[in-house]
């Protein structure tokens, strides 16, 4: 009900949208068991800016809640929950990530996307080539240790303060308090678990079959997940070997950075792929369409990012070496860059929403 | 288009008219049986499965708890309930089939992909009584239409079944057109009639309740015109039920005239006052618990002037209720209101000021009967009765919404239609359009999609047999 709506600060389009279709989802309420976002709004009658960005940030875009909806179009109510609520998401990662017009660009533009990445790949194929080769170097004989952390400590850790400075600003706007233990339990089991693809039955969502259920995408996006966990684990592990006992690469099979480094590899390679082609078979309507190229040159960044690390430990010793590193680093160079204004960001609201969403329902 | 062609180039063994969850349950029954069958759905594909879609939960027996349901609900307390809401009007044994069936049933649900979730909030009550679907009826909907379509059941959209051919008492086969095409003939070798009442034909709803019907919403399908159960009556069969009862209930004035749906109903008559459009009160709003009594006000602000009622409360209860789909009008002082409400302001608020004064002071309890009764008052209220006096004023317009109506075909236990002569050999009816048999009068949450449940099924398996 819009009783304060005279009061309050005029909604923007999406917004307005989201509100007028929130309101008869609340009258309605045969959706609560779907997900986390329902749930959340029964809370309340009426839903300020932070309230529904809460609840934008919450959905997974399972679509559960469309296929079964007696008012979707051509009803004269015309409800399409995921898109707007995906629409009002979007514009809250834009809205919250400065700058704004990096983050309109790049989300919605995978060929600026393929163009930052193609920048990224030539800079370390000339760097590479010319910045001093040393043939006793071993592994770092392309690219000199110092020089790779000279480029990826900043090219790191500058997108997650940009992302951390948005957060803040969410996090305080959505009502969110410092988490607890609890909270956080409740949050990350949500994501290990990807439960609100679960549909709330456990037979997966309605993404690419239409009204019927799987979990193909639920178990993809699993698969980069932890693909991508490892893949940093590998790095990371790289790390302390390297720092703090004194061992350098090149690394055995088994050792942590190699065992992390290919399964993480072949997760997030198979998981890209599957995940590209579930988005290829499901209906764009039901998403923000507006970035759905960029979400697809995201997706595709992240596959060959895992793709190419795995072909270059193929070609250890082989003249590909030096190319493929290139053309590797410069995928990991733009992942990171491009942190705070691609798909990746979603990950880190997702997780706020639903650390925020565990404290606001006293953890039911 | 054209219908599809059967299987082995034989007539279809089963015709299913309608595509609701009756039809549904008959379809997948009799397809697991071995039958090669037909489903006829009267709507597009975006609003197919009739009322089904629209519905929420299934009332169920049960001994023992059960998937979501909590504690027992047994055969005599369930069918109390129905005597109770039905006045006697009831068909004994139907009524215990049904009710005794529905144990079975819901186990049957979840193997056909139905799947269930704790009771709604708000509707707590209804916990150990009803299984709640998720995602609701059109939910259940696709989930039967994925598994019958897995069952090689062919479906026909925008089939309008214009003729159930009978010759003497055997069904030969369907007039149909499909897509609005030329009518063609469709044979099969026995039909389950499963196309629902005729709420959605106004006229005949006219014909029935005299021309106040015109101002009734419809809050399900609009493909529900009766045509076949028309068609069955003008061939002679029985009819059970009175055309003039109806599932009816009072729901929000602004609704769209057809498939409003759940959303538009109203809870907030237990604490407000209502008025018609002569500003007049005319029924105690505090009766009982909203759940016993949303379902007589329907016909309550039928038999008022325009068919128009306007429930009135103030900001202490408006939170005390489900929200609405549109937001209430709202207004500082009562004459306002009124106003904006296109009602008398001098009347309403005289009207609202005497069933102030006749407010006595006790103890306010919103989910139970608290006894807070008006003294004096005619009409009285009560329960619930508190003055009305902290603005901001709301106000909510009150029309009567259409669910299904009664009228149907006679049939026995084994869901066989009643024809001129005795039992038609080879047609069966289940759901709405033969849901009089068993609903006289009054109505139980849930108990539509029981009936359509346990009579699709048995629809489903005597079609199947008779073929074999």
């Amino acid at each position: 009900m819009s009783l304060d709506q005279l009061d309050a600060k005029p909604l923007g389009p999406a917004m307005a949208e989201a509100h007028r279709q929130l309101e008869i989802c609340n009258a309605c309420r045969y959706c609560e068991g779907f997900c986390s976002v329902f749930p959340a709004m029964m809370r309340q009658k009426t839903f300020a800016e932070g309230d529904l960005n809460h609840m934008a940030n919450l959905c997974h875009n399972c679509r559960g809640c469309y296929y079964s909806c007696q008012y979707t179009p051509p009803h004269e109510f015309e409800l399409n929950l995921p898109a707007i609520l995906a629409e009002v998401r979007q514009e809250s990662w834009e809205s919250y990530i400065r700058p704004h017009a990096l983050s309109k660009a790049f989300h919605e533009h995978g060929f600026a996307m393929a163009l930052a990445a193609a920048i990224f790949i030539g800079i370390l194929f000339w760097v590479a080539s010319t910045a001093g080769a040393d043939p006793s170097a071993g592994f770092y004989a392309h690219l000199a240790h110092n020089l790779m952390v000279a480029i990826f400590a900043p090219a790191f850790l500058a997108p997650l303060a940009i992302i951390a400075l948005g957060l803040r600003d969410y996090w305080r706007d959505t009502g969110g308090r410092w988490p607890s233990i609890a909270d956080l339990k409740s949050a990350f089991g949500s994501v290990a678990k990807m439960k609100n693809l679960s549909g709330g039955h456990g037979e997966g969502c309605n993404f690419e079959r239409e009204d019927r259920y799987t979990n193909a995408r639920r178990y993809a996006h699993q698969a980069v997940l932890w693909g991508f966990l490892l893949c940093f684990l590998s790095t990371s592990s790289a790390t302390l070997m390297h720092y703090f006992m004194n061992w350098p690469a090149p690394y055995g099979l088994l050792t942590p950075p190699k065992l992390f480094g290919l399964s993480g590899g072949v997760l997030l390679t198979l998981g890209a792929i599957e995940m590209i082609r579930l988005k290829l078979k499901a209906d764009p309507e039901l998403s923000a369409k507006r970035v759905w190229r960029g979400e697809f040159a995201f997706t595709a960044l992240l596959g060959l990012t895992a793709l190419s690390g795995l072909l270059l430990y193929i070609a250890t010793g082989t003249a590909a070496v030096r190319p493929l590193l290139a053309f590797h680093l410069g995928c990991v160079l733009t992942l990171f860059l491009m942190m705070p204004y691609t798909k990746m960001v979603h990950g880190f609201f997702r997780l706020s929403a639903l650390i925020i969403e565990a404290q606001k329902s006293g953890g039911k | 288009m054209r219908s599809p062609t059967p299987p082995r180039g034989k007539p279809w063994d089963v015709l299913v008219v309608g595509g609701g969850n009756a039809a549904l349950c008959a379809a997948i029954t009799a397809a697991e049986a071995g039958c090669s069958v037909l489903i006829l759905e009267g709507a597009p594909k975006p609003y197919r499965g009739g009322n089904s879609r629209h519905t929420r939960n299934f009332r169920c027996m049960h001994r023992g708890p059960m998937s979501v349901l909590t504690d027992a609900y047994e055969e005599e307390e369930y069918f109390n309930d129905l005597l109770l809401v039905t006045k006697g009007k009831t068909d004994e044994k139907l009524a215990r089939l049904v009710i005794g069936t529905s144990e079975e049933c819901l186990p049957w649900m979840i193997a056909h992909g139905v799947h269930f979730q704790p009771s709604l909030s708000g509707t707590l009550s209804l916990s150990r009584t009803n299984a709640f679907f998720l995602g609701g009826g059109k939910s259940l909907v696709n989930a039967y239409y994925n598994t019958a379509q897995d069952l090689g059941v062919a479906v026909v959209y925008e089939a309008q079944v214009k003729h159930i051919h009978l010759d003497g008492d055997r069904f030969t086969h369907a007039d149909v057109s499909i897509e609005g095409g030329p009518v063609e003939q469709i044979a099969a070798n026995s039909v389950v009639l499963a196309s629902g009442g005729f709420q959605s034909d106004i006229e005949w709803l006219t014909r029935a309740w005299g021309p106040a019907a015109a101002n009734f919403l419809i809050r399900g399908t609009p493909y529900n015109r009766g045509v076949v159960l028309k068609d069955m009556i003008d061939q002679g069969c029985e009819s059970v039920g009175d055309p003039t009862q109806c599932h009816c209930v009072a729901i929000d004035g602004r609704a769209p005239k057809y498939d409003g749906g759940i959303c538009t109903r109203l809870d907030c008559v237990p604490f407000s006052v209502v008025v018609n459009k002569n500003g007049d009160r005319f029924y105690d709003e505090g009766e009982d618990t909203w759940p016993k009594r949303y379902a007589i006000w329907g016909r309550l602000v039928a038999a008022q002037p325009e068919q128009v009622g306007f429930s009135i409360i103030d900001s202490k209860s408006i939170d005390l209720f489900m929200p609405s789909v549109f937001p209430p009008t709202q207004a500082d002082t009562m004459e306002e209101l009124a106003e904006k409400l296109g009602l008398d302001p001098a009347k309403v608020a005289r009207t609202v000021a005497e069933f102030n004064n006749a407010c006595r002071p006790g103890n306010f309890h919103p989910t139970e009967r608290d006894g807070m009764a008006t003294e004096g008052l005619e009409p009285p209220k009560t329960n619930w009765a508190r003055p009305i006096d902290r603005p901001p004023f709301y106000g909510y317009q009150l029309r009567p919404g259409v669910t299904f109506t009664y009228l149907g075909l006679k049939v026995d236990e084994t869901a066989r239609v009643e024809g001129p002569d005795g039992r038609l050999a080879n047609v069966w009816a289940a759901g709405e359009i033969m849901a009089g048999s068993i609903l006289g009068q009054g109505y139980l949450a849930g108990f539509g999609m029981t009936i359509g449940t346990v009579f699709g099924r048995i629809a489903g398996r005597e079609a199947a047999a008779h073929v074999a």
